[in-house]
C-alpha cells in the first residue's frame, strides 16, 4: 500500500510505541463499549416498558371529554364581570355521535394501522356473595386483539371464542382467583346502572400489571351496550394505533384538529412513565458521556506526551518544509487510527455484553433481560467514538503545529 | 559577466528581549552569488545561527529584509515559507539531526516525500545516491538513533540535497566530524556549487575548511565586518 508521508510519520510513531497507543486505544474500547451498552439497556428497557403498555392501552384514544356548563350570559370581553355561572359537568350522555364517520375517516389516513371501538362499562363481577368491581371493555374482539395482542397474555381459552359465545368474557387472572373461577365457568357481572348479565368464562390472560388482572376483562360490543341499555350506536371510545407510537402527540394534535371530541395520545396518558423514561435516558446518558470522556482524555494525553517527546522532530520536520496544517495532519491520523482501533473493539465489547446481559433471566413475562442489538445506536456509538478522539487529538495537535522550531533548535 | 544574485539580505537587525533587551544582529547586508561556496565565521556568540535562522526563513520576526531570487521572502505567510523551505533550501542543523525512530534511508527521503515531484520509488534510488555521496551508503537502512553523532551529521547533509535546493545551508556542519570526513564534505560542497550550480552557505569554526571555500563573511558582536 502507498503511504502518504504524513500518515508514514503518523504510523511510525504509533508502532514505535505500541505499549502507550494499545494503552489510549483501550480506553477509547472501554468508553465506547459501556455507552453503547447502557443506551441499549436504557432502549431496551423503555422498549419493553412501551410493550407492556401497549398491551392495555392504544396509541390514540378518541372519547368524550366532561365539558363544563357556560355561563348563562355570555362574557363580552374578558374584564367584564360574568354575570351568572355555575359551573357543572354539563354533558348528558358520554357517547359519541356519529362513531361510523370517524372510524371511516380514520380508516383512510394511511398511517393509521388499527382503528376500533370501545365501550368501557364500570361493572361488578359476582360469583355467590363475592364480588370485585372493574371494568369491562365492550369490544370488536379481532380488532382489540389486534391492538392488544390479547392472545399473548392468555393463560387458558382463546380469544376467538368471544365470536362464537355472544355472552363470552375473557377476565384478567386476579379476578379468576379472587372469584375461585375456572375456564368455562359462569360469572355474573352487574352495570352501573343495575343491568346484570350471566357471562361464560371463554379465556383467562395475565398481563404484567396486577391491577389489571383484577379489574379488567372483554366482553363483546353488543354486550357492553346492553349493560349501558344503549342502542347499537353507542361508543365511549375509539381506539386507534399508528405505525410509530413516537408520532402520536403529533397524530393527537392533528386529529384534534378535526374533531369535537378529546384526542389522547399515550404519552400525555403515561405524563408519569413518560417522566421516568426521560430522567432514565438523561441519567445513563450522562453516565456514559463521562466515561467517553474519560476515554477522549486517555486520547489527548497520549497525544499530548507524544508531542512533547517529539518537539525536536516537529522541528526537523517543519524546518525541511512541512507546515503547521501538516504538523495537525500527522497528530490528528495517528489519534484516528487509535479511535477508529479503539473503538471497532468498543463495538464487539458492546456486542459481547449485550449478549451476555440478554441470556440473564429474569422471570415475569418477558423472561430474558429485555436488551437487543439496536444498530442506530451502534451507529451513533462508532461516530461518536470517532469524533471525540479526534476532537482529543485535535488540541494538542494545534498546539504542536505553533511550535516554533528555531526555539527548538537554539536549546 | 555578472553572476546572479541568489539570496540578499537589507540592513537586517534583530533584537532578544530576553533576559535583557539585546541587538543580536545589526545592520547586516549582503549578496550571495549563485553557485557560491560561502562560509561564515565569528567568535561564539557572534550572531552567525541567529542569521542562518533568519536566512533559512523560519525566523520571520526580523527587522529589514531578506530575498530569495527575485522574491522578497520577508512578509510572507509561515505555510507558504514552509513550501519554500522544502522547495528551496536544504538545511543542516548545529545539534539536531534526524528523526530517531526512521531508518536514515527514511529521513533523507522524507523532504521529497513532502515534495511529491518524484515517485516514492525514484525517491529511493535518489536518497541511496545522497547517502553514497557521503560515504554512508551501507547504513542506510539501519535506525538513525543508533549511529554515531558524525554519521548522523552526514545523514543530515544527504538529507540537506534531496530536493535538490537552490540554497544549502549548514550550521557548524563539520563540528561532529574527524578530517578525513571532513574533506569528505568539503569535497562535496565543491562539487555541488561547481557541477550542480547549488548554493552553500556554511556556518564553520574552523578555518581551514573557511579557507577552502569561495568566499568568507565575518561576524563580530552582530556586525558584518569583513567579506572576502
Ligand atoms: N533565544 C535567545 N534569547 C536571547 N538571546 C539569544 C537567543 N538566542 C541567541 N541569543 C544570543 O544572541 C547572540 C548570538 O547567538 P548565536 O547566533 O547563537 O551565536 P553564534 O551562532 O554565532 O555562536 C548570543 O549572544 C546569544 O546569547
Ligand atoms: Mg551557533
Amino acid at each position: 500500500m502507498k503511504l502518504n508521508v504524513n500518515s508514514e510519520i503518523a504510523l511510525t510513531h504509533l508502532l514505535t510505541r505500541k505499549r502507550q497507543t494499545m494503552i489510549a486505544a483501550m480506553g477509547v474500547t472501554v468508553g465506547i463499549g459501556i455507552f453503547i451498552f447502557m443506551i441499549s439497556l436504557v432502549v431496551g428497557f423503555n422498549n419493553y416498558s412501551d410493550e407492556a403498555l401497549f398491551k392495555a392501552e392504544p396509541h390514540l384514544r378518541i372519547y368524550q371529554d366532561d365539558t363544563l356548563s357556560r355561563p348563562l350570559i355570555k362574557q363580552i370581553k374578558p374584564d367584564y364581570t360574568t354575570v351568572i355561572i355555575n359551573p357543572k359537568i354539563a354533558n348528558l350522555s358520554n357517547t359519541l355521535v356519529n362513531p361510523e364517520k370517524i372510524i371511516a375517516d380514520l380508516k383512510k389516513q394511511d398511517d393509521i394501522v388499527t382503528v376500533t371501538p370501545q365501550v368501557s362499562v364500570n361493572i361488578f363481577y359476582n360469583n355467590g356473595i363475592s364480588q370485585i368491581n372493574g371494568e369491562a371493555s365492550g369490544v370488536n374482539i379481532l380488532e382489540a386483539n389486534d391492538m392488544f395482542n390479547i392472545e399473548s397474555t392468555m393463560l387458558a381459552g382463546d380469544v376467538r371464542n368471544l365470536l362464537s359465545t355472544s355472552n363470552g368474557i375473557l377476565i384478567g387472572v386476579g379476578i379468576a382467583e379472587k372469584l375461585n373461577i375456572q375456564l368455562h365457568d359462569n360469572i355474573n357481572i352487574t352495570s352501573s346502572i343495575g343491568v346484570v348479565k350471566m357471562m361464560k368464562v371463554e379465556g383467562i390472560f395475565k398481563t404484567s400489571n396486577s391491577n389489571i388482572d383484577l379489574t379488567k376483562s372483554y366482553i363483546n360490543l353488543a354486550i357492553s351496550q346492553q349493560l349501558m341499555k344503549k342502542s347499537s350506536s353507542y361508543l365511549t371510545d375509539i381506539l386507534v394505533n399508528i405505525e410509530d407510537p413516537n408520532d402520536a402527540p403529533k397524530f393527537s394534535k392533528q386529529l384534534q384538529n378535526s374533531t369535537i371530541y378529546k384526542v389522547e395520545d399515550w404519552q400525555a396518558a403515561n405524563e408519569q412513565s413518560m417522566s421516568n423514561k426521560k430522567t432514565r435516558q438523561v441519567m445513563f446518558g450522562s453516565i456514559s458521556l463521562a466515561i467517553l470522556l474519560v476515554a477522549a482524555f486517555g486520547i489527548y494525553n497520549i497525544i499530548n506526551m507524544t508531542i512533547k517527546e517529539k518537539l525536536n522532530d516537529i522541528a526537523i520536520l517543519k524546518a525541511t518544509g512541512f507546515s503547521g496544517k501538516d504538523v495537525i495532519n500527522i497528530f490528528l491520523k495517528e489519534s484516528l487510527i487509535m479511535g477508529i482501533i479503539g473503538t471497532s473493539f468498543g463495538l464487539l465489547m458492546a456486542a459481547g455484553l449485550i449478549k451476555f446481559v440478554s441470556g440473564i433471566y429474569i422471570g415475569g413475562d418477558r423472561e430474558y433481560f429485555p436488551i437487543g442489538y439496536e444498530s442506530p445506536i451502534f451507529f451513533i456509538g462508532a461516530i461518536l467514538g470517532v469524533l471525540i478522539t479526534l476532537g482529543a487529538g485535535y488540541i494538542p495537535a494545534i498546539g504542536a503545529a505553533k511550535i516554533d522550531p528555531i526555539e527548538i533548535f537554539r536549546k | 559577466m555578472e553572476k546572479k544574485v541568489i539570496l540578499q539580505t537589507k540592513k537586517i537587525g534583530k533584537y532578544f528581549y530576553q533576559p535583557v533587551k539585546f541587538k543580536a544582529l545589526d545592520d547586516v547586508s549582503f549578496k550571495v552569488f549563485e553557485s557560491e561556496f560561502i562560509t561564515m565565521v565569528g567568535k561564539s556568540g557572534s550572531g552567525k545561527s541567529t542569521l542562518l535562522y533568519i536566512l533559512s526563513t523560519m525566523d520571520t520576526d526580523y527587522e529589514g529584509e531578506l530575498f530569495i531570487g527575485d522574491e522578497k521572502i520577508t512578509g510572507q505567510k509561515p505555510n507558504y515559507l514552509a513550501a519554500i523551505r522544502n522547495k528551496n533550501i536544504g538545511f543542516v542543523f548545529q545539534f539536531h539531526y534526524l528523526l530517531p525512530e526512521f531508518t536514515c534511508l527514511k529521513n533523507v527521503m522524507i523532504p521529497a516525500l513532502k515534495l511529491g515531484k518524484f515517485s516514492p520509488q525514484e525517491i529511493e534510488e535518489q536518497a541511496y545516491q545522497k547517502l553514497d555521496l557521503l560515504g554512508i551508503k551501507n547504513q542506510a537502512l539501519k535506525q538513525a538513533s543508533k549511529l554515531s553523532g558524525g554519521q548522523q551529521q552526514r545523514v543530515a547533509i544527504a538529507r540537506a540535497l534531496i530536493n535538490h535546493p537552490k540554497i544549502i545551508m549548514c550550521d557548524e556542519p563539520t563540528g561532529n566530524l574527524d578530517s578525513k570526513n571532513t574533506s569528505i564534505v568539503l569535497e562535496t560542497f565543491h562539487q555541488l556549487s561547481k557541477e550542480f550550480g547549488q548554493t552553500i552557505i556554511a556556518v564553520t569554526h574552523d578555518n581551514d575548511f573557511a579557507k577552502a571555500s569561495n568566499r568568507i563573511i565575518e561576524l563580530a558582536d552582530g556586525k558584518l565586518i569583513h567579506t572576502t
